[in-house]
């Protein structure tokens, strides 16, 4: 098992090597059968993992490959202290949570690089866009798997870099690399806080091991904590860069400029879920904070809340899915804020089907109307792509959370879970209940732009028929659809909650009927999109729609808060202020030089006329000296 | 004996090259190129064959050379100084490499300041008199400058001149402060004496030894550099030949870090504890302004000299902190900073070549058509913001994890530094190989491969395996 473990990110990692050193020279099906097949390889042993960690009794395996660096030096006082061995190590951990990451990372990732090896092939630049796919996976596995905090910031930059290099992809375009940049640094900032959390963390427990410093914290520290509390916000702080959470998520919905498969695969189904990851892995240090678990619930819903307004005025395809990823992993947040740890990861999990499955097919729609992505440009897809349509419907319905798909079962358990939860309640119960009906509402608004009506469209369809394309997509909806059925055990990993309800009973009733009282609304407000007949219909230019769109002003507050300042701020010092002081210096000498160079010019005259001036200078100096006296 | 035959043997090939070169053109490249190789090995085998411990300063030499003045020739080494040397002997060869096509003019006289500049830097990093150290730090001086005055672009004389003058004035204050020293030990023990060693021993009042360190302070930070007298750096960056900025960058910068170490460190311990807030202050100020004025500039090479001096900010922030974790973090940064930097500068100077520019708006979309260059540039890119993976992630990671348990407030300052690099490394790596396609540019020859690949492949192995040098400066106390 360790063997299997030790190799898992190696495929890829090959792969990607591979790859990037043929590049061109390798032919399609070469490049997809590297990429394509590291995947399966990664996939398939993750699947001997799972079935070896649940059936055969492991709760963890662990693996050490080698000492990275040593941070013990004898001179950290909290090490003298517990003399605690503050090795960093490139080792992986394997549990219930890894496991489920892990599989999700691989599994999915591998149905998402089938779909890309169809859906890119016409590429020029093929073969690079699988590399950085598969380095992709590689950083990804390294954080879910890392055994210390310092080899999973080396997974989480990883990641970062991957995205960059995918939203950038097609680099040409200084619209994709400026959504590229931006997505990088507004991450970066988050890191930062991520870092100096770290920093934190080895100063007072001198080590960065998980499972120890866990242990340590929870033995030294009592409930609310200084330190914890501060280590907890600034971890807090990280993931929320990551997971594009309030109030560093203006990065997402511009990532979507990277090519689809990039959207399915990092910004819905594994990277943006780092956070949630992340705060499940450290619950033990988020657990010794209640104040900052009240944070994240209320950052969850704040997000849920401003992303699925930010959804409903959009008007291209992809970003109303980017605001639904921003607005679902609210959700997450929001159970992890709760304390409903399993939850959170369990919607995560169904998360990463359901919302590849509507990235992907949404790209199997765009690829079909030639790059066409504005929603009020498509229209009547339902009957002229039956099948793109019934996947999406599923994708659809399993977002809205419609009663026995995954994402019911997941949803369903986190709202439940906020009523009498002591870092939830009820106000938020209500956040996410309102939540969900805006999720139902975007839905619908989607599905009628796009779907239902007459085409609102002249070109004819490119289609795709390949089976491969088709295939993936498939086993996604089989996964959305019955994805919920899959029970995880994560009694090894999380405390058991504390659970004894006493919900008034209402709730779960509420919980249920209000995707249907959303589809109902819509039914009838979109009453204009879903009979179009083919005229063209514009979104509302409406003050409120366009702030909405523009995902609720956020850009431009930064934009005039932070970029502007700092660009300012460049431009006026680019001649270096000290520079110009020491400069100076220079220019001072140099017109004294000058000064005194033009006095000699060789001139009689000049001569005997300074020395007259200078005895009667002279003269008058001494005589007022003496008159004085 | 062996580090005299190296120095000597730097000169010597030097002379060689330089006559060689009027005797037959281009002979002057190989003859430096085997001597270095030659010395380096040479310098590697007798250290390794030596086989003992250089936990503590060895004093390998230790000959009269000025009688009157007690001065004598000792040079001595330690593992900072084996580290440094290694870096050292590395990057000469590189810089031969790049120096390869890019000088035409006066070749032999080139190498011969080359060499002679690194022959100079060599005996910076082993003299423990401080006379002859003094030596050293102008021997490698003159090179340097003229190295710069006369290869170098547009406006080299101006940015020569202000180099020497920087420098020069600067350790005038060292020498006021040796010369200090030695009368001090005079006055303590009747004699004269330069020998670092002897000067150990010395019990210095602490109201003068914050004198005498502030006199060495200033030299090593002008050297550095550290804001508020960093501004030699990015003029004399932009105007050196690709290999002068990759020597500038990557070992003469170094010394000035080294000098803090053991000459100001361990010479004044506790006016240099008394003095840590302030160089505190400045290692912080100098990472957040030179990351902010990187970000400033249009000249590819003023960018690297900028983030340089954002880098150095971290080793001086590390240094004061006078904690084993962050020491350790600052002696990998200088290693890294050393490759990282130089790679850089060697990747500005391969694109200036092929497009006689280093203006970033003239560059742009070179991924298209040099897309190796593009995946070595992002590379090097990320190292100089700190990826980990890569080496200067474990030498800014262990610098502010050391500083932290010291300092935190310095610490959160500085982390924002992390930003600022993010921020200028992108733009760096953006506009001059994203965006639409301007001009169709060469990708790398293999010789430039060479250079590049074995600049990457050390950042990634120290990247991933620091230990390889962290386990020989484990167990020094500060």
């Amino acid at each position: 098992m360790e063997l299997i473990l030790t190799y898992l990110p190696f495929y890829p990692l090959i792969s990607f090597l591979i790859l990037i050193s043929f590049g061109k020279r390798l032919s399609w099906q070469l490049a997809s059968f590297f990429s394509v097949g590291a995947m399966a390889l990664s996939a398939i042993s993750s699947g001997v993992l799972v079935y070896h960690l649940t059936h055969i009794d492991a709760s963890v395996i662990t693996v050490h490959l080698w000492e990275w660096f040593n941070l013990s030096t004898g001179d950290s006082a909290s090490e003298i202290l517990s003399g605690v061995n503050s090795t960093v190590n490139i080792s992986f951990y394997l549990d219930a949570l890894s496991a489920v990451m892990i599989s999700v990372v691989s599994g999915i990732g591998f149905l998402i690089h089938l779909f890309a090896a169809v859906y890119m092939k016409e590429d020029e630049n093929f073969s690079r866009f699988m590399a950085y796919m598969n380095l992709f996976i590689v950083a990804m596995l390294i954080l879910v798997l890392a055994d210390n905090l310092v080899l999973l910031y080396l997974g989480w930059e990883g990641v970062g870099l991957c995205s960059f290099l995918l939203i950038g992809f097609w680099y040409q375009d200084k619209a994709n690399v400026k959504a590229a940049r931006k997505a990088f640094i507004v991450t970066r900032i988050g890191d930062t806080a991520m870092a100096i959390g770290l920093f934190m963390l080895f100063k007072t427990l001198g080590q960065l091991n998980i499972a120890d410093l866990t242990q340590t914290a929870q033995q030294t520290w009592e409930v609310g904590n200084e330190s914890a509390y501060w280590i907890a916000l600034l971890l807090l702080g990280g993931a929320v860069g990551k997971s594009a959470q309030l109030p560093l998520q203006t990065w997402l919905p511009d990532a979507m400029a990277g090519p689809t498969p990039v959207s399915a695969l990092i910004h819905a189904a594994t990277m943006v879920t780092a956070g949630v990851y992340l705060i499940a892995r450290m619950h033990g240090i988020f657990l010794l904070a209640p104040e900052v678990m009240q944070y994240v619930a209320w950052l969850g819903a704040s997000t849920l809340l401003l992303a699925a307004f930010a959804a409903l005025a959009q008007t291209d395809i992809k970003r109303v899915l980017a605001y639904s990823t921003m607005s679902q992993i609210g959700y997450m947040m929001l159970a992890l804020g709760a304390g409903a740890w399993s939850t959170g990861v369990f919607h995560l999990m169904t998360h990463a089907f359901f919302k590849a499955l509507l990235f992907l097919t949404a790209g199997a729609v765009i690829l079909a109307l030639h790059h066409q992505q504005d929603l009020f440009k498509m229209g009547g897809l339902l009957k002229k792509l039956p099948v793109e349509s019934a996947l999406f419907i599923i994708g659809l319905i399993c977002l809205v959370a419609l009663p026995g798909t995954s994402g019911f079962f997941s949803k369903e358990a986190i709202i439940g879970s906020l009523w009498s939860s002591s870092t939830a309640g009820p106000a938020l119960w209500w956040c996410a209940i309102l939540g969900a009906l805006l999720t139902s509402i975007y839905s619908c608004r989607l599905f009628f732009l796009a779907f239902l009506g007459e085409s609102r469209f002249q070109t004819s369809l490119h289609v795709e028929d390949s089976k491969l394309l088709r295939l993936s997509l498939i086993i996604l909806a089989i996964l959305s659809l019955f994805g919920g059925l899959i029970s995880i055990d994560f009694d090894t990993v999380f405390p058991v909650s504390l659970s004894a309800h006493q919900d008034p009973s209402w709730l779960h009733t509420v919980a249920i009927l209000t995707p249907f009282v959303g589809i109902a609304f819509s039914w009838f407000y979109f009453s204009s999109y879903r009979k179009n007949q083919g005229d063209n219909i514009t979104a509302s230019s409406s003050s409120l729609v366009i702030f909405c769109r523009n995902g609720l002003g956020f850009d431009w507050l930064y934009q005039w808060c932070l970029i502007k300042p700092y660009c300012a701020l460049a431009r006026l010092n680019r001649r270096d202020m000290f520079d110009q002081l020491i400069m100076f210096n220079a220019w001072y000498v140099k017109m004294l030089h000058e000064t005194l160079s033009a006095s000699q010019t060789g001139n009689l005259r000049w001569y005997a006329a300074a020395i007259g001036l200078g005895l009667v200078g002279l003269f008058t100096v001494i005589m007022v000296g003496v008159g004085s006296i | 004996m062996m580090l005299t035959i190296v120095m000597l043997g730097l000169l010597a090939a030097g002379g060689l090259a330089w006559y060689f070169e009027s005797v037959k053109a281009q002979s002057a490249r190989w003859i430096s190129l085997f001597s270095v190789l030659g010395l380096a090995t040479f310098f590697a085998v007798s250290i390794i064959s030596s086989g003992s411990d250089y936990s503590q300063l060895n004093v390998l030499v230790r000959v009269p050379w000025i009688s009157a003045f007690n001065i004598e020739y000792a040079l001595a080494i330690d593992y900072l100084s084996i580290i440094l040397m290694s870096l050292t002997f590395f990057l000469a060869l590189i810089c031969i490499l790049v120096s390869w096509q890019e000088i035409q003019t006066k070749a032999g006289f080139y190498y011969f300041n080359l060499l002679a500049a690194i022959a100079g830097i060599i005996g910076v990093f082993c003299a423990v008199d401080l006379f002859l150290f003094f030596f050293f730090w102008e021997v490698m001086l003159l090179p340097m400058t003229a190295i710069i005055a006369i290869w170098g672009h547009e406006k080299r004389h101006f940015a020569a001149i202000k180099f020497f003058i920087f420098t020069q004035v600067s350790s005038l204050l060292m020498l006021v402060a040796i010369i200090a020293m030695a009368y001090l030990h005079y006055d303590q023990t009747g004699l004269i004496s330069f020998f670092y060693q002897d000067w150990l021993l010395l019990d210095i009042p602490l109201d003068m030894a914050r004198y005498l360190m502030f006199g060495f302070f200033i030299a090593f930070a002008v050297k550095l550099p550290s804001v508020p007298v960093h501004s030699w750096l990015p003029d004399a960056h932009t105007q050196a030949p690709t290999a002068g900025s990759v020597l500038l960058a990557g070992v003469l910068l170094k010394t000035g870090a080294y000098g803090l170490i053991r000459f100001v460190i361990f010479l004044f311990p506790e006016a240099s504890q008394e003095f840590a807030p302030i160089a505190m202050t400045l290692g912080v100020v100098s990472i957040l302004y030179g990351a902010k004025m990187a970000f400033a500039q249009q000249d590819s090479k003023r960018l690297v000299a900028y983030s340089s001096i954002s880098h150095m900010g971290f080793v001086m922030l590390a240094l004061f902190a006078f904690n084993t974790l962050a020491y350790q973090g600052a002696v990998i940064t200088l290693v890294a900073h050393g490759i990282s930097s130089a790679a850089l500068f060697a990747l500005a100077g391969m694109i200036y070549n092929r497009i006689h520019s280093r203006n970033l708006k003239d560059m742009g979309g070179f991924w298209h058509s040099a897309p190796r260059m593009g995946g070595f540039a992002l590379a090097f890119a990320g190292a100089a913001f700190g990826l980990p993976g890569l080496a200067n992630f474990v030498g800014e990671f262990l610098s502010l994890a050391g500083a932290f348990q010291i300092a935190p407030v310095f610490v959160i300052f500085a982390a924002f530094g992390l930003i600022g690099s993010a921020i200028y490394g992108m733009m760096l790596f953006q506009t001059s190989f994203q965006g639409p396609p301007t001009t169709v540019v060469n990708d790398l020859s293999s010789r430039e491969l060479l250079i590049v690949g074995s600049l990457f492949i050390l950042l990634v192995f120290f990247g991933l395996y620091p230990n390889a040098v962290l386990q020989y400066v484990q167990g020094v106390q500060l």
